[in-house]
């Protein structure tokens, strides 16, 4: 059967002609980046890359023997699941009310999507202000209630608020697709089950949600890539990875080495193995989740 | 092809482009990267446009090219392509750095002897100058925006709390017990805080106390030195800050200078931080501060000595044509000009670099018209020791966040003053270690 839909080129050349221009974007910047990448990491260098020697794996070594590098796997776990976790069912929910809304609905999603254009860094900046305790207005707030708001010094209130900024960043990308997965069920589907006397919660536990599978788990896959990589303008702008290093997760602290601390070799070090994560978070995501998909 | 006419317009095109490249040759251009934002930026502007205009045979383009580490990853990478700039402005952790980069820069006495300008490190204020002086005597950049830090206190809350507006704090002792008494008359609802909590509280404290940050004269006999915060009276200055801050006199803004804007807020009474922030202040409080000497402990023997300097130097980049020094040289004469440092100086609220400067802004009387503004000068013009010249670290800028994170955990109450400071001094000379590696012969 799928055979038949493949489709065939004349010329032999032309099918490789077409995806050049894709292969070598990804190239340029995938392949070469995360090659040198590899080269850096088993050399140490000064700032001017003057003085280059190569030292195997000790940049790994000396990353491994460095407990607070070891910590900072269990912030950006945390940071990681919670982001991907808030972020996923919080644009479902959306989602699902915005595709009931029968006035107003184009004027919702567009808000909606609002936040999707706001660069990572402006975002952290702007959480900053509402929450920032001298002069934030949700810290006001939160004061006066009695809540004692002081992310520079409490670090689970500040693992919070990156956290809040990253999901709300993320938020319009998921809802997007998760409502053009709900537009794509089949409304007969729904109305022989409400037929059946099935109400609003079992329908969607048991139709909306499995035929959403596809979709949440191509959302889980970019949501994870996102809180691992895309995240540390975010916690740049709004942390600095502190208060001590409750916020500092491996991305912001390979771009802190390297870019500030100018230490190219332990950064590049850091990248592969945050690379290697990924990977290997992704490959799991398809071998098992991926089996409990339905097309 | 042999038409006359033809021929003498090819000849007049050609003379043409020959006095043209000319012209252009003669002009030598050079590039000067900086990190100088809002009114200074315009001040460096116009540094290069009188200088361009002061003379036809150079050419200074100042760019801006962000933050400090920003700037300096540009230039790095410029380097590494093969294009980088032939003044660059480096933030003082950054000095190591460059220091160790032998090759990528060009040490800025050689570069003044080289093009025969006469270059004294005397005239500087030693303190200035002596930071950026190799064990030789040598300087190897030219010293250009520095600060220092210094105490600044609202004056109108002092009456409030029944305090006398006209004397400063002195002494720590002295400033707890002002914010206390703030504190209980509610005369502002922060008592203390602190701007550059690594710079202010321990580099800046220790050299004030005479007391060494590190082994090695605070890493600038050697780049292998081991830290020495840790020491006992850094660990009774950070566990009285504790203990200040449980009892909320003292309240934790940020690492950098976010602690500025809760000062001319009106919501913090007391600040340590630089004294560049002084114009920001003056623009911004509502109300009568003054500037004051950073307060010390008056029972350590030795204290006050001199405080240690922030801020940026020019480096000179490797590499560059004989032509190019020239220009360089030429345009640190111009900007060593006593009247330029001295305009500078009280326009920016930056230490005025040479004596000269300072002699020359006290006799306009800029002092007493402005009040405060000398106390970071007579912080400095003291003859430095070996333990307060200043604090030269490889890999600093890692060192620096180490010591944020630490003393965050400290204020939190997560550690003791020891045990945040023990980790701190631990964790900082690994990464000392590690850059003594890379900065080997």
């Amino acid at each position: 059967m799928a055979m038949e839909k493949r489709a065939r080129f004349r010329s032999w050349w032309l099918p490789y002609a077409l995806i050049l221009p894709q292969i070598a974007v990804t190239l340029v910047f995938f392949f070469w980046p995360a090659g040198q990448a590899l080269y850096q990491s088993v050399f140490i260098q000064d700032a001017f890359g003057g003085n280059l020697q190569f030292v195997g794996l000790d940049n790994f070594r000396e990353l491994f023997s460095d407990e607070h590098y070891l910590a900072s796997f269990k912030v950006t776990a945390v940071f990681s699941v919670l982001v991907a976790g808030l972020g996923l069912s919080v644009s479902l929910v959306l989602a699902v009310f915005a595709d009931r809304v029968v006035r107003g609905a184009t004027a919702y999603k567009t808000l909606l999507i609002w936040p999707y254009a706001v660069a990572p860094a402006i975002a952290g900046v702007l959480w900053v202000f509402l929450f920032n305790p001298s002069i934030g207005i949700v810290a006001y707030w939160l004061k006066r209630v009695g809540v004692e708001w002081n992310y520079l010094l409490n670090g689970d209130q500040a693992l919070m608020l990156v956290v809040m900024a990253a999901v709300w960043k993320q938020v319009s990308y998921n809802f997007l697709f998760f409502l053009a997965g709900l537009q794509s069920i089949p409304k007969s589907l729904l109305e022989a089950a409400a037929i059946d006397g099935a109400g609003p919660v079992r329908r969607f536990a048991t139709i909306v949600f499995p035929l959403l599978s596809p979709t949440t788990f191509f959302l889980l896959v970019v949501n994870l890539v996102y809180a691992f990589f895309d995240t540390f303008a975010i916690i740049d702008a709004s942390t600095s990875g502190g208060p001590g290093q409750a916020t500092e997760i491996l991305v912001y602290k390979v771009y802190k080495d390297g870019f500030k601390g100018l230490d190219l070799g332990g950064s590049a070090a850091q990248s592969v193995i945050l690379m290697l994560i990924v990977i290997t978070l992704t490959v799991v995501q398809f071998r098992f989740v991926e089996k409990k998909v339905q097309y | 092809m042999s038409h006359p006419r033809f021929h003498a317009r090819r000849w007049l095109v050609a003379a043409a482009l020959f006095a043209f490249a000319a012209s252009a040759q003669a002009v030598t251009e050079i590039q000067f990267w900086h990190a100088m934002t809002g009114a200074n930026n315009d001040r460096i502007n116009d540094f290069a446009k009188k200088f361009n205009e002061s003379q036809t045979e150079y050419k200074v383009n100042a760019v801006f090219k962000g933050s400090y580490p920003e700037a300096m990853a540009a230039a790095i990478a410029a380097y590494r392509a093969g294009s980088a700039p032939a003044i660059l402005q480096v933030f003082e952790v950054g000095t190591a750095t460059m220091m160790s980069a032998k090759g990528a820069i060009k040490p800025v006495h050689q570069v003044m002897a080289d093009a025969g300008e006469k270059f004294d490190p005397k005239i500087y204020i030693p303190a200035v100058a002596s930071y950026y002086t190799n064990t030789k005597g040598q300087m190897l950049s030219f010293p250009f925006n520095a600060s220092t830090t210094v105490f600044y206190y609202n004056k109108d809350a002092f009456e409030k709390a029944g305090l006398d507006p006209n004397r400063a704090p002195a002494t720590w002792p002295e400033v707890m017990a002002a914010a206390a008494k703030i504190k209980a008359s509610g005369a502002s609802t922060c008592s203390f805080t602190t701007g550059w909590q690594s710079w202010v509280q321990l580099e800046s404290f220790s050299a004030w106390h005479n007391t060494a940050f590190a082994t090695k004269e605070n890493g600038f006999a050697g780049s292998d030195p081991k830290l020495l915060f840790n020491g006992p009276l850094q660990v009774r200055h950070i566990g009285n800050m504790q203990d200040w801050a449980k009892k909320g006199y003292f309240t934790y803004a940020g690492r950098k200078n976010e602690p500025e804007a809760k000062f001319y807020s009106g919501e913090c009474a007391m600040l340590t931080s630089s004294s560049a922030a002084y114009g920001t202040i003056k623009q911004n409080a509502k109300f009568k501060f003054a500037v004051a000497p950073l307060p010390y402990y008056a029972d350590v023997a030795g204290a006050p000595q001199n405080t240690i300097i922030g801020g940026a130097s020019l480096w000179v980049m490797g590499g560059k044509s004989k032509d190019e020094y020239k220009a360089v040289a030429k345009f640190f004469k111009f900007l060593s000009d006593p009247e330029r440092q001295a305009t500078w100086h009280q326009t920016t609220g930056y230490l005025p670099i040479t004596l000269e400067a300072y002699e020359l802004t006290k006799k306009s009387g800029f002092y007493e018209k402005n009040p405060g503004t000398d106390v970071s000068v007579k912080q400095m013009i003291v003859k430095t020791t070996d333990k307060s010249r200043g604090v030269r670290l490889g890999n600093f800028v890692q060192i620096r966040d180490i010591i944020d994170e630490e003393l965050e955990n400290v204020w939190g109450g997560k550690k003791t003053a020891k045990e945040g400071l023990d980790a701190a001094v631990a964790r900082g000379d690994e990464q000392i270690a590690k850059f003594a590696k890379t900065a080997k012969e």
